[in-house]
């Protein structure tokens, strides 16, 4: 049944901090929909107790704002990944599901909404006019994806048609 | 001295996304020999300005967008300084309790982050440990019950502050003279049916820092370490109290600066000097000067300045703490860790006798006072002590404000910590794996957040460099 599928939305990133806030924002946005079996949180910033939320759904969906990606936004699928980290108190959300998994046995589909922002270094609360536009954009691919629960099928239409970005490290 | 064209430049760098980062330089001489250490923080300055003009009970809430790390601090801290300026510091019994409760439920979830998800894998793998094992993911695979007990001490204290302070990324609880909510029956029970739990990982986590450091303490006494100053706010009865109280100051072997100054007095105290080479800028004692004014605050300062510990299990830790340096101020870098830990179970029990207040259930939420138009609020944030000073116009806007972060505050110490590890492990002209554990671990002792604004800063890798005295890169690593 698909209903009985639990979606996780975490949108992360600083709201203070201009495009830096588009993940929050499409959460915001999103939880107004009100879309059932889907759970819907925001934060500065993934950490590690993400992981036990992650460990109770069936797919997860990671929106964050992204510097150098194609516009409007890009969607991809994760695959866990094992970080090392010097200091701070952050995880990239590929740590999260190694973490979901090496942790809790948890084996939760991750995908990754990267929603292109262009203005992060000072502090103000509202979105640049492009990146308002994008998150538009952003809203509407959002809402049809949690409805049709289609994420591995777009994944693999955005990888095919190169609207993802390539980058290594990631 | 030697000239500048005689030195080499080893350059340790994070790779970041946006500004906000640190990196460490150290210098050498012809010989290998460390002339110089500095740690760079690029601090974002620009937050005072942004606030300027803001309505004065925005600020609390403005303010959690400085650091996605610890917002809580900033929340609370913002909101203590606003109540002096609304002359409503004296809160009711529940919005003092609420605030509390918030406060040590981030404390709690801080430490229990930072022990388990950065430095355990140092104290369980070793310095040494390939990188690749000496990381959390080390730790989940072969001490796995420790991992998930640090995932779930986290999301306890974040639980506390979801309910005390509203929705993480908005949390609107504390407000000026007061807080906006009281904590329901559902949620303190729901609290108290896991808080043994929190307790015992509490005690077992202790138990991990302070074996490691009175086992290893031969070998840690002389690592990073330096005889300084410690500071904090104490209560007027010389108790540790991380929410409210006067500032304290002692020196080195503990004879006291000074002692129980009103918050509103700190411009009389402390003062903070603007070097060339740096964004941060580098606090000290007015009384002493910047050369030998400079201080530690955190955990290690708590510990250090406070006469007793208000709660039992944590009072008889810091008694055995306390031991080891014969009662005197403990000095050793290392032993931030376990400082931290003894925090960790103090706010444990702090969070459980505050559950157990049916102040909490009060309705009495805000108090009202006489307008002032400034004040200062000072909270023990988990890193160390955060001043909050603003100006208000009769037009309820803010006019002035001037923050002292814990990390700025630490900024001194880290970097002597880096030198004194640089001087004892630099070995040539070449950098060594060996060097760059030990300068992680040095940074980390004090969980400096160097991530002020925004997510993108979390990932920390660093790059090192090493440059000859022309700028030439001799030698380049790239860490995590």
């Amino acid at each position: 049944m698909a209903d009985a599928i639990r979606m996780l939305l975490i949108g992360f990133g600083n709201p203070g901090r201009g495009d830096d806030g588009l993940g929050p924002a499409l959460a915001e946005a999103v939880e107004k929909l009100k879309i059932p079996g889907l759970t819907v949180d925001a934060d500065y910033q993934l950490t590690v107790e993400d992981a036990a939320a992650v460990a109770e759904c069936d797919v997860v969906l990671f929106a964050d704002a992204d510097a150098q990606g194609p516009e409007p936004f890009s969607f991809q699928v994760l695959e866990p990944k094992r970080e090392e980290s010097f200091s701070s108190h952050s995880i990239r959300p590929d740590a999260v599901l190694a973490l979901a998994e090496d942790l809790f046995n948890a084996h939760s589909s991750g995908y990754l909404l990267g929603i292109r922002g262009y203005e992060f270094d000072e502090f103000r609360e509202t979105l640049s006019a492009k990146a308002a536009d994008n998150l538009a954009a952003a809203l509407r691919f959002a809402e049809s994806l949690l409805r049709r629960r289609n994420f591995s099928e777009m994944a693999a239409h955005y990888k095919a048609s190169g609207l993802n970005p390539v980058r290594t490290g990631m | 001295m030697a000239s500048t064209n005689s030195l080499h430049r080893v350059v340790i760098e994070p790779v970041t996304r946006i500004e906000g980062h640190g990196k460490v330089t150290i210098l050498l001489d012809d010989q290998g020999h460390v002339k110089q250490a500095r740690m760079h923080v690029v601090e974002f300055r620009g937050f005072e300005r942004f606030v300027q003009g803001r309505p004065y009970w925005e600020v609390p809430v403005l303010v959690q967008r400085l650091c996605g790390i610890c917002p809580v601090s900033h929340h609370l801290a913002a909101a203590k300084a606003m109540d002096v300026v609304v002359g409503a510091e004296k809160l009711t019994p529940t919005g003092e309790k609420m605030r509390r409760l918030m406060h040590y439920g981030q404390t709690f979830q801080s430490h229990a982050l930072h022990f388990f998800h950065l430095v355990s894998p140092d104290l369980l793998f070793g310095f040494d440990a390939d990188p690749a094992i000496r990381n959390v993911i080390g730790v989940a695979l072969k001490f796995p019950e420790l991992a998930v007990q640090g995932v779930m001490m986290r999301k306890y204290g974040q639980e506390i502050i979801k309910a005390t302070a509203g929705k993480k990324i908005h949390g609107t609880g504390a407000v000026p003279g007061g807080i906006n909510k009281n904590l329901s029956l559902a949620e303190r029970d729901f609290f108290l049916k896991d808080l043994d739990q929190m307790l015992t990982w509490s005690k077992s986590a202790l138990a991990i820092a302070k074996n490691y450091t009175v086992e290893h303490l031969k070998e840690l006494a002389p690592f990073g370490s330096f005889d300084s100053n410690h500071l904090s706010i104490v209560r007027a009865d010389g108790a540790m109290d991380l929410y409210n109280g006067n500032l304290r100051a002692i020196e080195a072997q503990g004879k006291k600066i000074f002692d129980q100054v009103d918050n509103q007095k700190y411009n009389d105290y402390v003062a903070e000097e603007v070097r060339p080479w740096s964004y941060m800028k580098f606090p000290f004692i007015k009384s002493i000067g910047p050369e030998n004014g400079w201080y530690r605050v955190g955990p290690l300062a708590r510990l250090n300045t406070c006469d007793f510990i208000d709660t039992p299990l944590a009072e008889k830790e810091r008694q055995e703490f306390m031991k080891v340096t014969d009662g005197k101020p403990n000095n050793v870098t290392m032993a931030y860790h376990w400082a931290r830990m003894i925090e960790l179970l103090h706010s444990a029990e702090k969070i459980q006798a505050l559950l157990h207040d049916p102040d909490l259930q009060g309705t009495d939420l805000v108090a009202q006072g006489k307008w002032r138009g400034e004040g200062v609020g000072i909270i023990e944030a988990p890193r160390g002590t955060l001043f909050h000073h603003y100006q208000v116009n009769n037009q309820n806007q803010v006019v002035m404000a001037n923050l002292i972060v814990s990390t700025t505050n630490n900024n001194e110490p880290m970097n002597r910590a880096v030198q004194k590890v640089a001087q004892d492990h630099i070995d040539g002209q070449k950098i060594t794996e060996g060097l760059l554990n030990r300068v992680e671990v040095a940074i980390r002792a004090y969980d400096p957040c160097l991530s002020c604004a925004t997510h993108a800063m979390g990932q920390m890798p660093l790059v090192v460099e090493l440059m000859d005295a022309q700028g030439n890169i001799i030698d380049r690593k790239i860490k995590g």
